[in-house]
């Protein structure tokens, strides 16, 4: 090694060697803790003995842990799932229709985005004494004649977790539709014009051309969809809090896991062990998730 | 364009739906300003009127219910807590990421790639999930209860995409450049922070504003790392605030007024760099 790469690598380890630290000590050391962790049984701080997957058993299969963790997953699922549906598919609508100049598109732009950058305990918050029984939404649906529709939207079971979505919906459909937006305008004008001088239809159009061609798009929205489904915790301490009432129905994996952490589960004691495995399942979930739906839309993507 | 959504000399049909559009669009731009309109008037009313008339606007526009939140319930010191860590965090970032993104796409080395793949690894772990090994780690190090130890996570948080955004910004600048400087006789430190960093102005303001939101807004790592009043930032301030007074609805819509409207008022003079910024990460 000569002295021009030594002063070379120097000069490497000093550009890179602070980020290096903090990412080291902040994010991978904490996964390996995590990882460590989960297989000890804990007494307040300290470890006391290594049990292997028991805290995992524990967790699968003991009471209250199996019933409130199934719960929680569940509710993360139905996360999942309507945003994917409503939120995403929304914002595609609005991102090609905000692509083909609609009228007032550029108010329309800046306008969807607002909510996008308000704290989500702010928003919910906010539509937290809107969505009180004696709130403004109730109010609303009595001057329209629909007073046969009220209801405790944040206090019955069956409302409640599709009511904090379509709250979460709110705030942020207009990340997705300008995330969209910016991959249609980048859609090449010739396909475009090739595809509509063979006579192809505004609807053949959009799903036989453009669809292919936004697919990066579509699967980053859809890792983001799954990351922010897992991540799920201000929405609910904010409105249902921290016990995701009424009866659990709104528990997530984040707001069980920090029960299970700090607080308590029906009345435990703080768990390290248990809320590491929960730590782990999260980071494994995370990851398996964003690989397969970045393999199967991998797989649709056409190249131009 | 040809398959633009134009009015004019539109088919009967695409007319009709053209007008199906923009009314749903209009619909959601209703259900995004009126009850951001209604919290502002709401905040000059009291709890009788608002609950009784709740679309009607206030009598008077008094302010003290501001002063009330501002002074007495102390948001003056949240959003000045707020600003620092967000400030302090996001100096860093900048700073330890653009020297991390210039370290790992200006030279050739081997172990290049591991480098940048460890900086990397973070935009795929979530950060909430390791709460219980961070706060380990912090009461280590001594830092609970201080801002040191949520500027160090948002320091965290933010370096992975700052690192990743940046290096593909430096990649692309001539290595010409840098042979010219160092004939002239600068050192690598100087070329980037006279070369690279100056050419880089654009994508900073980008990676500024896709980190500085998120970590304005976030309210998890102050929530289990910030006790003491004094130190609270603006989202855990508010919720505080919100546990204290949940039956006084007028002065909490005038604490969401107050938490909410400088954002607002921000993103009105530059909205298209808050688009461009917090849609950083996901288009290229």
């Amino acid at each position: 090694m000569n002295q021009k790469q030594l002063r070379q690598g120097a000069w490497i380890t000093l550009f890179v060697t602070p980020g290096l630290i903090i990412v080291g000590v902040f994010i991978l050391l904490p996964l390996f803790m995590s990882l460590y962790n989960s297989l000890f049984a804990w007494n307040q701080l300290l470890p006391i003995k290594f049990v292997g997957f028991a805290n995992f058993k524990k967790l699968f299969t003991g009471y209250p842990y199996q019933v409130r963790f199934f719960n929680a997953l569940g509710n993360n699922g139905k996360w999942f799932l309507t945003t994917m549906l409503l939120q995403n598919s929304l914002g595609l609508l609005f991102g090609y229709l905000l692509s083909r100049g609609i009228a007032g598109n550029r108010v329309f732009r800046r306008i969807f985005f607002i909510p996008v950058l308000f704290s989500i305990v702010a928003v919910g918050f906010l539509w937290s004494l809107y969505l009180k029984p004696s709130g403004l939404v109730n109010n609303f649906l009595e001057v329209i004649n629909l007073g046969a529709f009220k209801h405790a939207w944040l206090g019955e079971e069956f409302f409640a977790t599709p009511t904090l979505i379509m709250v979460n919906i709110w705030r942020w459909v207009g990340f997705p539709s300008l995330v969209f937006l910016a991959a249609i305008d980048g859609v090449p004008e010739e396909c475009l014009e090739a595809a509509y001088l063979d006579g192809t239809g505004e609807w053949k159009l959009f799903w036989k051309v453009i669809f292919p061609l936004i697919i990066p798009a579509i699967t980053i929205i859809s890792v983001l969809t799954v990351i922010g489904s897992l991540n799920v915790f201000e929405q609910v301490y904010t409105m249902t809090g921290l016990d995701g009432a009424p009866n659990y129905s709104t528990d997530t994996i984040g707001t069980l896991f920090y029960r299970t952490a700090f607080g308590s589960v029906d009345a435990g004691s703080p768990e390290i062990g248990i809320g590491s495995a929960i730590g782990v399942i999260i980071y494994f979930l995370t990851f398996a998730v964003s690989l397969v739906s970045i393999h199967y839309t991998r797989s649709k993507e056409v190249q131009l | 364009m040809i398959t633009d959504f134009r009015f004019r000399g539109a088919s009967p049909l695409k007319k009709i739906f053209i007008v199906l559009m923009l009314s749903i669009m209009v619909f959601y731009v209703i259900l995004i300003i009126y009850p951001l309109f209604n919290m502002v008037i709401s905040s000059f009313k009291t709890n009788r009127e608002i609950l009784t008339t709740p679309f009607a606007l206030p009598g008077e526009l008094d302010f003290k219910n501001y002063r009330i939140v501002w002074v007495d319930k102390g948001f003056d010191r949240y959003f000045l807590n707020s600003f620092l860590v967000t400030s302090v965090s996001m100096a860093f970032v900048i700073l330890f990421g653009s020297m991390g993104a210039y370290g790992v796409s200006r030279y050739k080395y081997r172990g290049n790639i591991l480098v940048y793949m460890l900086f990397l690894s973070g935009i795929m772990l979530p950060l909430k999930a390791a709460i219980i090994p961070l706060f380990l780690i912090i009461k280590k190090l001594n830092l609970t209860d201080t801002h040191m130890s949520v500027i160090l996570i948002f320091m965290a948080m933010g370096l992975p995409s700052t690192v990743f955004i940046l290096s593909g910004f430096m990649k692309a600048i001539p290595f010409e450049l840098e042979y010219a400087a160092r004939i002239d006789g600068c050192n690598d430190f100087q070329i980037y922070r006279r070369v690279v960093m100056p050419m880089t102005t654009p994508a900073i303001a980008l990676v500024t504003i896709y980190n500085a939101v998120p970590i304005w807004n976030d309210f998890f790592f102050p929530l289990v790392f910030l006790q003491s009043n004094k130190l609270k930032t603006l989202p855990v301030g508010l919720s505080t605030f919100f546990g204290q007074h949940s039956t006084n609805w007028s002065l909490l819509f005038t604490g969401l007024s107050l938490a909410i409207l400088p954002m607002l008022i921000l993103y009105l003079f530059m909205s298209s760099y808050f688009i461009k910024g917090m849609t950083a990460g996901a288009v290229k």
